[in-house]
């Protein structure tokens, strides 16, 4: 990891950062998704106001070999907008959720984003040629008298300013009656689910006017109701397994080929809670907010509050590596539950070769985990490191006792400054980091 | 569960010669276990009401809570505290700290947009619903009180143990009907009224609203009850009554 020395460490360095300098911050502008597709050329992400803006990494400059390509703007374009639900008087807030890119089939791009209540399948497609010389019409589009045509010419393609277009091409909506959480597709390329508080989803891609019904926790008396979905995800080699977490921190591992319904898991992932730390705040930061397979389909990633787990597809009762986050924030859960800071929900993920693993924390802090060497490292996304190709220092948060020089107390965290959301890309040592407001793009130095 | 909020701080029990011991053992000045597990309580109830006016509660962070109140509810029972009275002194003393505290634990960026504006059109709307279903049952224990405690003028009294159990479990059920679409007998509650005095922040965080109407949910019912307004300018005129909320919280 950085500083630390070795040679298979990664020296972070900063590349980028997109997004207002402001510290008065527009609420439109929050992130709330970060997603690279599937080669890494384009990084997304979704905002509070509805709005996707799309990132392509430049060609590799040969004569800068020291660093790899820049992102810049390749598309904008707004996904969702505000709706208002009549019956319940509620609104349905336009913030994207989620953003998953599909495969690259054609010259097109796919993607699917979704809101609280609706999933949209958009086309961004590139246009570089536009047909000039029509017989009836003029270049600016006004129509000809066509008795002033005398001759016949065949229109031909001239080249343009590149113009990059997005387009809405499905519209899932009206399947759900609680707040999506989850989108994930299928290793079919065919299908896809979604997941909300209470139920799960299967669609067909092509299908917009009805899905099934594949898991649905929904007591008959809501008196009942104990526990919600968190997060859902389709494995990523079988495409008839997903798993889902839960509030309770449990995750369930299904196969669809064993019901329609998929009420009763094949797996059921629970590690017994340690007695010596019990409160009553244990089931709150016991809740996943995120799970994420590892690119090889055999481990799957489970975010709590406090901790990321490993888990072995092949071993339920307990995960097989487990990295304390923020262990510090132990004993400031009242006080985070008071301010609602125990409710962030923050995601997680893996590098390319599922030898790291990295999710987010407090004071615009995130965590890198080695797998391999069991080193771990907490760096910084902030201005302060503008330069490009700044190695970024490792931080270090002190917990009790004396404090040395560098080191953060915990009292002076900012739990404003909240990076829930981090995407690596899934060949090259880059990685995406979103503050509040700003994205962050950090490479390895490449000597 | 000995050590809930400090660490090497005895749990409490009734005995006021173990409370002096048990403080002087712990760090100075830090409340006794039952009243930090009281506070819990009252934090984790008022949390449970207050919700954004025009936005659906989050279905997760509401179930985790009421989660945390049954704990709570179940470790007072088997403690035996449930049957306690306390005093208003108390009362009075916690709420002060709660008020307080929230204020201080909310984001400057929040209290600059006035964003976590209490209002409970949307609650009280659902509640009106389950109040039409389940009247004749609330009427019937209407007299006993239950949390937030300390916002209602007189003391958490309880009858009898089984019975307030009983309504605080409705309460906390009443509270999971209304993150449910309505039902389809709402429709008459579509029309039904607003008080306008919920919107007013002070008097709801005072508690000074009184119960015009009993025999809602019992944990809403220090906010009063619908009374009669103008039913098809119920979203125009939560909308601006939200907007005077907001204007006068941004320009305080």
């Amino acid at each position: 990891m950085a500083g630390a020395g070795g040679g298979n460490d990664i020296q972070w360095c900063f590349s980028q950062v997109k997004g207002a300098v402001d510290d008065d911050v527009a609420e439109a502008d929050i992130i709330s998704t970060v997603e690279f597709n599937h080669s890494g050329e384009l990084l997304a992400t979704g905002d509070k106001g509805g709005r996707v803006v799309i990132f392509q990494q430049e060609q590799e400059n040969k004569t800068q070999s020291h660093s790899r390509g820049e992102y810049n703007v390749y598309s904008t374009f707004q996904s969702h907008e505000p709706e208002f639900d009549y019956l319940k008087s509620l609104e349905i807030e336009e913030k994207i959720n989620k953003i998953r890119w599909l495969p690259q089939k054609n010259a097109a791009q796919f993607l699917l984003s979704t809101n609280d209540k609706t999933i949209k399948l958009w086309k961004i497609s590139e246009r570089d040629k536009r047909p000039e010389g029509y017989n009836l019409k003029e270049e600016d589009g006004r129509y000809r008298d066509p008795t002033t045509v005398t001759t016949l010419r065949v229109p031909v393609f001239r080249p343009m300013d590149l113009m990059v277009e997005a387009s809405p091409r499905r519209i899932f909506a009206n399947a759900h009656t609680y707040h999506i959480n989850s989108i994930s597709i299928n290793s079919d390329y065919e299908t896809y689910l979604s997941a909300d508080d209470l139920r799960i989803n299967l669609w067909h891609l092509e299908i917009t006017d009805r899905s099934f019904n594949i898991v649905d926790i929904k007591p008959a008396n809501m008196e009942e109701l104990t526990e919600v979905i968190t997060a859902a995800e389709f494995h990523p080699n079988s495409c008839s397994t997903f798993v889902y977490s839960s509030s309770k921190g449990t995750i369930r591992l299904c196969d669809m080929r064993a019901s329609a319904l998929c009420d009763r898991h094949s797996k059921l992932f629970e590690e017994p809670e340690d007695p010596s730390n019990r409160s009553f705040f244990s089931e709150i930061i016991s809740s996943i907010s995120d799970v994420k397979f590892s690119h090889s389909g055999r481990y799957m990633m489970t975010r709590d509050y406090l901790s990321v787990k490993i888990w072995d597809l092949n071993m339920e009762n307990r995960p097989v590596e487990t990295y304390q986050v923020h262990e510090y924030l132990r004993s400031k859960l009242c006080s985070l539950y008071e301010n609602d800071c125990i409710f962030d929900k923050f995601e997680c993920c893996w590098n390319g070769s599922d030898s790291i693993v990295m999710t987010g924390s407090y004071n615009n802090f995130f965590r890198m985990f080695d797998r391999n060497s069991k080193r771990d490292v907490t760096l910084e996304a902030s201005r302060e490191n503008n330069k490009p190709r700044t190695v970024l220092k490792p931080r270090k948060v002190c917990a009790s006792g004396k404090r040395k020089k560098d080191e953060i107390s915990v009292d002076s965290l900012d739990f404003n400054k909240k990076i829930l959301h981090t995407a690596w890309h899934p060949k090259e040592n880059i990685i995406a980091v979103a503050t509040t407001n700003n994205l962050y793009i950090f490479q390895d130095k490449m000597n | 569960m000995d050590t809930m909020f400090v660490r090497g701080l005895k749990r409490k029990c009734f005995d006021g010669e173990e409370d002096i011991e048990g403080t002087l053992a712990g760090i100075k000045a830090i409340p006794s276990y039952n009243l930090q597990r009281q506070s819990l309580l009252d934090m984790s109830l008022v949390k449970l009401q207050l919700c954004h006016m025009l936005v659906e509660p989050n279905l997760c962070r509401s179930v985790l809570i009421a989660n945390t109140v049954r704990q709570i509810q179940e470790e007072m029972t088997q403690d035996g505290t449930w049957q306690m009275i306390n005093t208003q002194s108390t009362g009075q003393a916690s709420l002060d700290r709660l008020v307080s505290t929230d204020i201080l634990c909310r984001s400057s960026r929040d209290q600059a947009e006035g964003k976590h504006v209490p209002a409970y059109s949307t609650f009280n709307k659902d509640f009106e619903c389950d109040q039409a279903q389940d009247s004749s049952e609330t009427m019937s224990t209407a007299s006993s009180v239950q949390a937030p405690r300390s916002l209602q003028s007189n003391v958490w009294e309880m009858e009898n143990p089984q019975e307030n159990k009983g309504n605080f479990q409705k309460s906390l059920d009443q509270i999971f009907e209304t993150l449910e679409n309505k039902s389809p007998n709402s429709v008459e509650d579509l029309f039904s009224e607003v008080d306008n005095s919920y919107y007013d922040l002070d008097t709801m965080l005072t508690g000074m609203m009184s119960n015009t109407k009993m025999g809602h949910c019992d944990s809403l019912e220090t906010f009063s009850s619908p009374t009669n307004t103008a039913s098809n300018s119920n979203c125009k005129s939560d909308l601006n009554d939200l907007d005077h909320i907001v204007e006068i919280l941004v320009e305080s």
